[in-house]
């Protein structure tokens, strides 16, 4: 009733918040919180630094590899469970990549030049991240171990043998032409952040358009239901792990090339990041929900905070705290709201 | 008779505990060197911040529940109890600091509790959470520099032994005073859950949660009690772990929350929560402790380390997960 007398503009908000300031639904109040970051990162740095063409720029390189991993990790709380080793499986695909690429060029082959260095090399590293999660999904779906301890083991086991691999040091000397993954730019837009759309995109349609992606869904709601509705709950758990792994060693690669080297303990604050991001977006821990969209605006969000605060001069340790402060935040607003709507 | 005899050596218990000699067993073999006065009384200082943090935690997975704040909150404790003690030298006598250190861990723990009890958010995450506000604060707010001259008083205890000897060949052995720290919060936890309402509710809560409710277990004091438990565990552990290495850095214990479940689970204790001893924990840190000492005695590199932990914990936990299921299995076929 009092909806109709609204103006347009306001009925329009309202019904994108789903009413109440912070909106109902958490993609809404994920959209709020992303304006607000823009907004106060906006103030506080200054419009004349914060919304420089450089500074997106540097965002645009920086956020593919969380938002990857965010995916991957997204996808394994789909199914109600947790992938805690996808930072490993990116390095160590990483690492045995990077010796493919450097062994390759140095021996008889090396004459071939970059391209066959860098085929070897992409195909050694994404071999990796399928064995990788092969190992993840058949502990999970056939030994029944609970993928948080599974993913716990592995993640030791995987960083373990890319230190064997390595001795510590990290891997240089990779092709020239390698390095336009990481830094190149397609159409004006960053390579990584094509790589990310494309990501994006294939989750979307992987875990929206395709009997998989219900059946992932289904299994994380209700495992046993889904046991009795005859599905394929073990072939939907190891492909499951095998996704994951895979979207890993991609992000793998895309970090070597970036740091133009490769080394086991790379990029290691993505693992808390990346669940963080995957909460933010409003997904479920407990299985059955995935947001493809909610997980792009999370990072980007968290993107434009580390960014500004980098500007404001602020320590890596009031990121820290301010992310983990915005996810008690918002999960206890998205507590109570919701026992409100009950 | 002969079902009894099965039931015992079936029990995880002596797996563990025969898996634990036969390694030691190795590696005596290997270097005899594990087999010395010396390298026991070492192993044990090593075990004591790792078992108390591990027995904290073996609380919160029995309850159900799982804590992933426990290193930040060792590292604020230490490292803010410490800078108190040199800005004000009157604090500075080993009672008083531990009790600062573990009231700090008693408040971060209950404000996880008061988190995951009445938002009845996800404990994980929770924790994941509010071990980056405790680190970020810490390393903001109260310094980053690591702090080598530490209050006298735990220098003293760092010092303290509970038992010293002359070894033969003229080096000395001695056994650090904070194993009865350790020792006391393992028979006092022990005790706890086995004889007290609170104990046997951690259990009940743990295997169902809405029965527990039902038969009348009060779960909030139960959520209060395993995350303060933890929480002041990893107050007390950060005093002792600032007198083993003698210095307090506010960047110190990352990662360990991992070995510390690690531990916890490879002794028995169900991520899902209602199973768990203290004795299969015990045994869960020695197993751990014992291979990192001594991948280096036997002479493979220490880059090896983590590739056996990985598989100690994939191997141990698949056999928990069989075990459980022939076990249910079994009593189906009754």
């Amino acid at each position: 009733m009092t909806g109709s007398r609204l103006p347009v503009g306001a009925a329009l908000v309202n019904r994108v918040l789903g009413g109440g300031i912070l909106g109902r639904t958490p993609f809404a109040r994920l959209v709020v919180f992303t304006v607000a970051v823009f907004v106060s990162m906006t103030l506080l740095v200054g419009s004349d630094r914060f919304l420089t063409t450089a500074n997106f720029q540097s965002i645009a390189f920086q956020l593919p590899e969380l938002a990857l991993l965010s995916f991957a990790m997204m996808l394994s709380m789909l199914t109600g469970g947790i992938d805690l080793s996808v930072v490993s499986v990116a390095n160590l695909s990483s690492i045995v990549a990077a010796m493919t690429m450097v062994h390759v060029l140095r021996g008889p082959a090396g004459a071939g030049g970059d391209a066959i260095a860098i085929a070897a090399g992409v195909g050694a590293g994404v071999c990796t991240g399928l064995a990788c999660g092969l190992v993840n999904g058949c502990a999970v779906a056939f030994v029944r171990v609970p993928s948080i301890l599974v993913t716990l083991g592995t993640l030791q086991l995987f960083t373990g043998l890319a230190l064997v691999l390595t001795g510590g040091q990290a891997i240089i000397g990779l092709p020239d032409s390698f390095q336009w993954l990481g830094n190149g730019t397609l159409l004006a837009v960053p390579v990584p952040l094509w790589l990310c759309a494309a990501g994006a995109a294939v989750m979307a349609v992987v875990i929206n358009r395709t009997a998989f992606g219900v059946e992932a869904r289904l299994v994380g709601t209700n495992p046993i239901a889904a046991w009795f509705a005859a599905l394929p709950v073990r072939s939907v758990l190891v492909r499951t792990y095998v996704t994951t792994a895979l979207v890993s060693s991609v992000t793998g690669l895309l970090m070597v090339s970036r740091a133009n080297s490769a080394k086991a303990d790379y990029g290691s604050s993505y693992l808390l990041q990346s669940i963080l991001v995957v909460v933010l977006a409003g997904v479920d821990p407990a299985g059955g929900s995935a947001r493809v969209a909610g997980v792009g605006l999370a990072v980007f969000a968290l993107e434009l905070l580390s960014s500004g605060f980098g500007m404001m001069r602020l320590t890596s340790f009031a990121t820290e705290l301010a992310w983990g402060a915005f996810l008690l935040l918002v999960m206890v607003i998205n507590s109570v709201l919701e026992r409100r709507g009950k | 008779m002969t079902s009894r005899v099965r039931r015992l050596f079936g029990r995880h218990e002596m797996v563990l505990l025969g898996v634990t000699v036969l390694l030691s067993i190795v590696i005596g073999a290997l270097n005899p060197a594990f087999y010395s006065l010396q390298n026991a009384f070492d192993l044990l200082k090593t075990s004591v911040p790792l078992g108390i943090l591990t027995i904290g935690l073996l609380v919160v997975l029995i309850s159900g529940g799982i804590d992933i704040s426990f290193p930040a909150i060792a590292v604020a404790g230490m490292y803010i109890t410490c800078t108190l003690a040199i800005d004000v030298r009157s604090l500075d006598h080993l009672p008083a600091l531990l009790a600062i250190s573990t009231a700090i861990g008693l408040a971060l723990g209950l404000f996880n509790a008061v988190l995951i009890h009445f938002f009845r958010l996800p404990a994980l995450i929770v924790t994941l959470g509010t071990a980056s506000v405790i680190r970020g604060a810490l390393l903001e707010f109260v310094g980053t520099r690591t702090i080598t001259n530490l209050p006298p008083s735990i220098i003293a205890f760092s010092r303290t032994n509970l038992f010293e000897a002359t070894l033969a060949n003229g080096a000395s052995a001695a056994l650090t005073v904070s194993i009865l720290f350790f020792a006391g919060v393992a028979i006092a936890v022990a005790l706890a859950l086995r004889y007290t309402v609170i104990g046997r509710g951690a259990y009940a809560v743990g295997a169902d949660l809405a029965a527990a409710e039902r038969v009348g277990f009060n779960v909030r004091r139960i959520h209060l009690f395993v995350y303060g438990l933890m929480g002041a565990l990893a107050g007390l552990v950060g005093i002792i772990h600032a007198s083993i290495i003698r210095n307090a850095n506010p960047l110190d214990l990352d990662g360990l929350e991992l070995t510390v479940i690690a531990a916890a689970v490879i002794g028995g204790a169900s991520i899902t929560g209602g199973r768990g001893t203290v004795t299969g924990a015990l045994l869960g840190v020695a197993l751990m402790v014992i291979m990192d000492g001594s991948l280096v005695l036997v002479g493979l590199p220490s880059q090896w380390h983590q590739v056996f932990i990985g598989l100690v914990v994939l191997v141990s936990t698949s056999i928990t997960a069989l075990r459980t299921r022939s076990a249910r299995a079994g009593e189906i076929a009754r």
